[in-house]
């Protein structure tokens, strides 16, 4: 099999898959229940997951390890079966992708923070090294580390990730627009600031998850391609900011919402294009009615 | 002793913890927080004037700046550092009654939810604003809530929630707490809520940032 950057290379726009997370509670999760777990407890609802988006035009899925590393495990008690949880969620991924879709072997942050002495680097280090080999042991073609904030534990987790798998290594971060427009991470950072040291550090695709909506990412698109013109980019956008009511949280943005940015967001110079919370195959099959038709 | 207080209130500010620390490069080989906050009760500072007229100040600077998006969560939780530094020193002359604290402030991350960044932060300058913190930790009950506020009369109650699943839990806790001690306030906060999820889980206050929530706090106590 090819590698994704290899398909971008041909001048493919390639579409990604949507939420977990908010799938995983559609379908019963409960707050406070490790979603990891599930790889074990209720693989067939994972697996079915990972295969909507297969069905819905996703040319690559991720997998059920978004909290697979060592430290929110252990909050859960789990700790002892970071290997396991993590090689399971990629072979489930593995078995709906089959041979010609792609698999993101899915890593998360730790939740610790450097500065505070919380962890050190090279505990970070060792748990980022244990979760990737697990994913690619199971059966993934890339890593993608997501929703970062901290360019420092992005750029260990990166190396960590490049430094022990064969594996593609892809690299997100979560941006907010703050007062003055511009776009910065919780801990500052911003997309021209990112760009140079994961790539560095061994990233061959970067970019943005999470955030406001697709249309923020548009302006966080065309930031990272000033800096650099080359370096092929992957959005997961979230479908807007959640609404609460009546116990219930709902996203605003629909699949035609979702779908009506994609082009611009291509020309702005992004690769692949995907969701993170809120998005649904709909939305990913709305998305890859677009890109079919680039 | 005036100077005393102003550089206090710099270190504060900009997160100078002590003479060793490097950080901020500006202030690299002048004393920090520790040393000034201990000077000053050496040569007899009342402690009450070194929380209110050195610490205080600072920190609402710093909660100014990071409100206005000028510093972001490394910056504060840098003054924060600093700002716990001192109040080691500050701690038994709260305990012996020589300085008062503000009021009390109880603060958790809901039921099912295991993140701490934010209510840590929240908490570390609510602290540096004057008030006793009392903190519960993460995957906070309504029982536990509910036991502190027994234990803390008049105390203001936090709750921090990351998830757009684990916000729903606010609601009950909220519930919980009035029903439990009718008269409590509760102040919620977190990335996923705002001040509409505020008035519809019948909570008192939503502060989108943590200077929000002191000023909040100090038009409540």
């Amino acid at each position: 099999m090819s590698k994704i950057i290899q398909e971008i290379q041909k001048g493919r726009v390639l579409v990604s898959d949507g939420a977990w997370g908010t799938f995983l509670q559609k379908k019963g999760l409960k707050p406070g229940e490790c979603p990891e777990e599930w790889n074990i407890t209720r693989p067939d609802d994972v697996f079915d997951i990972a295969q909507s988006y297969i069905k819905a035009g996703s040319d690559m899925i991720e997998t059920n390890s978004f909290g697979g590393n060592r430290f929110k495990l252990k909050g859960y008690g789990l700790e002892d079966q970071v290997f396991e949880l993590n090689r399971i969620a990629a072979e489930i991924s593995r078995k709906a992708a089959g041979p010609d879709h792609f698999v993101l072997g899915s890593i998360g942050p730790t939740g610790k923070l450097l500065m505070m002495d919380e962890v050190t680097e090279d505990e970070l280090y060792e748990a980022f090294k244990e979760q990737s080999i697990a994913l690619e042991d199971g059966g993934a073609d890339a890593i993608v580390i997501e929703t970062m904030t901290d360019l420092e534990e992005a750029r260990i987790a990166v190396r960590a990730a490049k430094e022990n798998t064969a594996c593609e290594v892809i690299c997100t971060m979560t941006f907010d627009k703050i007062l003055s427009g511009e776009y910065r991470t919780m801990m500052g950072i911003s997309p021209t600031e990112m760009t140079e040291t994961l790539i560095v550090a061994g990233a061959s695709i970067i970019g943005a998850n999470c955030g406001n909506g697709i249309a923020d990412m548009i302006g966080i698109v065309k930031e990272i391609r000033q800096v650099n013109a080359t370096i092929p980019i992957l959005i997961h956008a979230n479908a807007g900011m959640p609404h609460y009511c009546d116990g219930e949280t709902t996203f605003p943005e629909t699949p035609a919402d979702m779908a009506g940015r994609v082009k611009e967001i291509t020309e702005a110079g992004a690769n692949i294009i995907g969701g993170c919370c809120g998005t649904t195959p709909d939305h990913i099959c709305e998305v890859h009615q677009v890109v079919k038709n680039l | 002793m005036n100077e005393l207080l102003s550089k206090l209130s710099e270190c504060i500010e900009f997160g100078k913890i002590n003479l060793a620390s490097p950080y901020p490069p500006q202030m690299k080989g002048q004393d920090g927080a520790d040393e000034i906050t201990r000077k000053a009760l050496e040569t007899g500072v009342n402690p009450q004037d070194i929380l209110s007229k050195g610490l205080m100040p600072g920190m609402e600077r710093i909660g100014i700046k990071f409100r206005e998006n000028k510093v972001f969560v490394p910056q504060v939780l840098m003054s924060a550092k600093a700002m716990s530094i001192a109040m080691l020193h500050l701690k038994p002359h709260f305990l012996s009654g020589a300085a008062k604290q503000k009021g009390t402030f109880i603060i958790g991350t809901v039921l099912g939810d295991l993140h701490d960044i934010g209510k840590n932060l929240v908490g570390m300058m609510v602290e540096g604003n004057g008030y006793k913190v009392i903190d519960l930790g993460t995957d906070v009950s309504s029982e536990k809530f509910i036991a502190a506020v027994k234990e803390n009369p008049n105390s203001v109650v936090g709750l921090s929630a990351l998830l757009t699943t684990t916000m729903v839990n606010m609601e009950k806790i909220t519930k919980d707490i009035k029903e439990a001690v009718p008269g409590t306030l509760v102040t919620i906060g977190g990335a996923p809520v705002n001040s509409d999820f505020c008035a519809k889980i019948g909570a008192d206050n939503y502060s989108p940032d943590p200077q929000g929530l002191v000023e909040y706090l100090n038009i409540k106590s």
